[in-house]
């Protein structure tokens, strides 16, 4: 239902959109990859020349990299893990009759909408402070020793605060997906005599498959670059330094941008890597 | 006034001919109907006369002025959809007024006009109802009435009766008839029921894949039928198109007769048969028969009085003024 | 289909239902009831929850001492600014995509909705710089032009599937009745997205509120928004729990009532449409 005239202007109402964000792309990723090619500190006389991929070789070999690879993996798989099971079997409870369930999609959708900082804070203060959090109060209430969280346990502090955050989104997509099952697919089985939770593993967690595999993507993509918790709490000390972290360090406080955009280098091919499975899914939806 | 001719008009999609190169003159204040199965390119058609695509060759004269690069609002041609397509939001009274408002007329003239055009469309009570609480019928009116206020040169219709049910149907096919003959504006009407076209059309345009097959007068295409096509689509029941032995006799690949010119009985009669499955309608009796001289079974018409049976052994007479016959690439010969 | 035990099940479930709600809210919650506390009920042993002497004395020094109402309008300004540029910008391209679509139209979505993939980490220097030769370091324009760059894609994607479900004839009715493209926007197409236009820019108001990159790295003392501020928090000097639930309540009492009516937007938004 097009004509000349329409196609034409529509090539001029999207322009905009399309300029701005490939400008957005364009400009300082090129800016990063030039920098990931020079000896640059500027603090110590900035540009120094041509550095062929020594930066890159740099990142890879230096002895926190391995570190920083394994902690955001542990991180992202944790809380993927926690997320998803958790969230399945709370959407599971929520699709439930029972009274109230408004308010209670409330209460399990909060925590979605704290901001990163103030989340962090409250946890690291108000529960896991080992002298005045809550955690310290309920430890000694059963006659144990606190624990001092955010300096012996700063990888599970950071992954509980993490997953606090994100298991509302999981839920709430794997509810909308559940509620989109057909209710007769399952009076069927009923009839057909299967019982629960067979009913559950053979058809509501197939028709799951794809939220379930959504949902990862989209998170694997965001808790990838986790920043705030970690900048607000444990400032990457304490074996929680990701990869992110890990080149936001080497940008910010060692100051070195070739090192630093090597890195940034790295993190984009991967986070593109992950991009490009999420997008194939979204395009096949977007066909049908 | 508002005389339309296609020019070689064709249109393409991706490289796919939908359209082959195609003339049509329609006449001013004539009522003409597209008909033809789905997918033959009817409603493409008409979008190109509105001007909602663009032809990729041939050229649309609109009152004698070339109206190819024209934009739909520039050809003065009005259009109601097969959805309708009112504006949800606005009241019946400011979706028949958006097109005066959008040719800048003052608030008076354009006040005088909607309540002009829904006292024509029984429609004064519901000025300030919106759409979604209209019936069917009522929303039909609402979308002929916004293309009336425009006073077009010529009314174009994309199946606007499909939505609405059998009654309704019979009932708006009547007052768009009588709309015609009031307003005597030309009207473009599309449709892929035979029916409709019949009773509402001075002229048909029979299209298939793009083509068109025939154009003529309703009465013309029932008796005329140019081709194998055109015999079996119009008419209802559809006619019968018989091949075999008895055609060849005849000197022709196919013979057509249609229900109403077959005479049965049980004693005596051209071809010999046997009673299939019947339909009694009350006024009329179909009966389906299956000849030994033919491969498919006959459709005959008999009044509705005439009782014969499943199994029962009869005889049909052809009326032989109504024989057409259809050489081998499926042209009328007789 | 007859149950007998339906209405014992009911019990259970909403037992247990609100009882995983009320621990995953309880952070939340417990801030909240802190923010009412003095600093030295606030960190009493045990803890108390509801039997302590309500008071807003924390409110109130928050909003004097530490010029709380400039972050707050910051955030306000950058979250809103954003979102309406980002509107601007993203109706047109959304209604070129929705109604005059074309073989490319699908990628240029898909790369549209892969800009946001990218690590803000990634290009956090070469934007630092940008910012400075731009002189808009620290200023909440440079950040509305960030947070509406990195929210576009969504407000485009969001903003095409509502306009998907408008149906096409009706705009094509409006081009018949002789409106230009610009009255056709304006007149047929924003009325009936309305619904839609006002659900983007709830999810888009809340993204950007919450975001806390380029919020915490862009800005300094002039600029800074309500995440900037509360990071601010973290190292404590002396009793400070109270104030900081009260200054976390403040910040976070706007989204989480936005939040709430934003729900069926969340999962529209940000699963791009593989979730239905």
């Amino acid at each position: 239902m097009s004509t000349n005239a329409s196609r034409s202007a529509a090539r001029v109402m999207m322009a905009p959109a399309v300029i701005l964000l490939l400008g957005w792309m364009l400009v300082p990723l090129t800016m990063t990859f030039w920098f990931s090619f020079r000896k640059f500190l500027p603090m110590r006389g900035g540009d120094l020349g041509f550095a062929g991929f020594d930066n890159y070789v740099r990142f890879l070999t230096s002895s926190s990299f391995w570190p920083a690879v394994q902690t955001t993996l542990i991180i992202v798989i944790s809380v993927l893990v926690i997320t998803v099971v958790l969230g399945i079997l709370l959407a599971m409870l929520l699709d439930q009759p029972m009274w109230g369930q408004g308010i209670v999609r409330i209460l399990v959708i909060a925590p979605f909408f704290v901001m990163p900082t103030v989340s962090a804070l409250l946890w690291k203060n108000m529960f896991m402070d080992p002298v005045n959090g809550l955690f310290a109060h309920l430890f000694k209430a059963f006659g144990a020793e606190p624990v001092i969280w955010l300096t012996d346990a700063a990888l599970p502090s950071i992954i509980m605060i993490v997953s606090w955050q994100w298991l509302p989104f999981a839920t709430l997509i794997l509810l909308t997906a559940r509620q989109s099952l057909d209710s007769e697919q399952m009076e069927a089985a009923e009839m057909d005599g299967a019982p629960l939770l067979k009913r559950f593993w053979f058809i509501v967690l197939p028709h799951l498959g794809r939220a379930i595999t959504v949902v990862i993507l989209i998170q694997t993509i965001f808790i990838l670059s986790t920043f705030a918790e970690i900048f607000v709490t444990t400032s990457g000390a304490f074996d929680t330094r990701t990869l992110t972290y890990l080149i936001f360090q080497r940008i910010t406080d060692s100051q070195n941008i070739g090192l630093g955009s090597a890195g940034g280098v790295y993190a984009i091919i991967l986070a593109n890597i992950v991009a490009l499975f999420l997008m194939r899914i979204v395009g096949k939806n977007l066909d049908a | 006034m508002g005389r339309i001719v296609l020019d070689q008009v064709n249109k393409s999609f991706d490289g796919v001919e939908v359209i082959p190169p195609l003339d049509l003159t329609i006449e001013d204040g004539e009522f003409t109907v597209f008909v033809g199965p789905s997918g033959c390119g009817k409603s493409t058609l008409l979008r190109l006369i509105a001007g909602l695509e663009d032809v990729t060759g041939g050229q649309i004269h609109i009152d004698g002025k070339d109206s190819t690069q024209l934009a739909p609002a520039k050809r003065k041609l009005a259009m109601v959809f097969q959805s309708y397509a009112l504006y949800p939001h606005m009241s019946v009274r400011n979706n028949i007024a958006f097109p005066l408002k959008m040719a800048k007329l003052g608030r008076d003239k354009i006040n005088s006009k909607v309540t002009a055009a829904a006292e024509v469309l029984n429609l004064t009570d519901y000025l300030e109802r919106r759409p979604g609480l209209l019936s069917g019928g009522q929303r039909q009116r609402v979308a002929i009435g916004r293309a009336i206020v425009r006073e077009p040169k010529a009314f174009l219709f994309d199946e606007p009766l499909s939505n609405l049910d059998a009654a309704l149907r019979v009932e708006m096919r009547l007052e768009i008839g009588e709309l015609h003959k009031r307003l005597a504006t030309t009207m473009v009407y599309v449709t892929h029921d035979q029916v409709e076209a019949m009773t509402m059309a001075d002229r048909i345009v029979v299209l298939k894949a793009g083509n068109i097959e025939q154009v003529g007068s309703p009465l013309e295409l029932y008796s005329k039928p140019k081709n194998v096509f055109v015999a079996g689509f119009i008419g209802s029941p559809s006619m019968n198109l018989l091949e075999g032995p008895e055609a060849v006799k005849l000197g022709a690949k196919t013979i057509g007769i249609r229900p109403e010119h077959l005479s049965i009985s049980d004693q005596e009669g051209v071809w010999s048969g046997i009673i299939g499955v019947s339909e009694h309608l009350g006024s009329d009796t179909f009966f389906h028969v299956k000849c030994d001289a033919f491969p498919e079974p006959i459709t005959v018409r008999a009044s509705g009085e005439v009782s014969l049976h499943y199994g029962e052994k009869v005889f049909l007479t052809p009326n032989h003024a109504h024989l057409h016959l259809f050489s081998d690439d499926g042209l009328r010969i007789a | 289909m007859a149950r007998s035990n339906s209405m014992q099940l009911k019990m259970l479930t909403t037992v247990a239902a609100w009882s995983i709600g009320l621990m995953i809210f309880f952070p939340i919650l417990w801030t909240i009831l802190t923010s009412f506390k003095t600093e030295a009920q606030a960190i009493a042993s045990p803890p108390l929850f509801l039997n302590f002497d309500w008071t807003l004395e924390n409110y109130q020094v928050v909003q004097e001492r530490s010029n709380y109402m400039r972050f707050l309008w910051n955030s306000v300004f950058i979250a809103g600014g954003s979102t309406l540029l980002g509107v601007l910008i993203a109706v047109p391209a959304a209604w070129s995509m929705a109604f005059v679509p074309s073989k490319r139209t699908k990628d240029i979505l898909l790369w549209m909705l892969s800009t946001k993939m990218l690590p803000a980490v990634g290009v956090l220097y070469p934007l630092y710089l940008i910012f400075i030769e731009l002189g808009v370091l620290d200023t909440r324009l440079g950040l509305i032009v960030v947070l509406m760059l990195i929210n576009l894609p969504i407000i485009v994607w969001m903003l095409y599937t509502y306009f998907k479900e408008i149906p096409g004839e009706i705009l094509e009715a409006a081009r018949m009745d002789g409106a230009t493209l610009k009255s056709e926007i304006f007149y047929v197409l924003m009325p009936m997205a309305v619904p839609g236009i006002a659900s983007t820019i709830l999810l888009n108001v809340i993204l950007a509120w919450n975001e806390a990159f380029w919020t915490l790295n862009l800005t300094a003392a002039k600029a800074a928004p309500l995440t900037a501020f509360i990071a601010s928090y973290s190292s404590p000097e002396g009793l400070f729990y109270a104030k900081l639930s009260a200054a976390s309540t403040m910040a976070i009492a706007p989204i989480l009532i936005l939040g709430w009516f934003s729900q069926k937007q969340l999962v529209r938004g940000l699963t791009f449409g593989a979730v239905k």
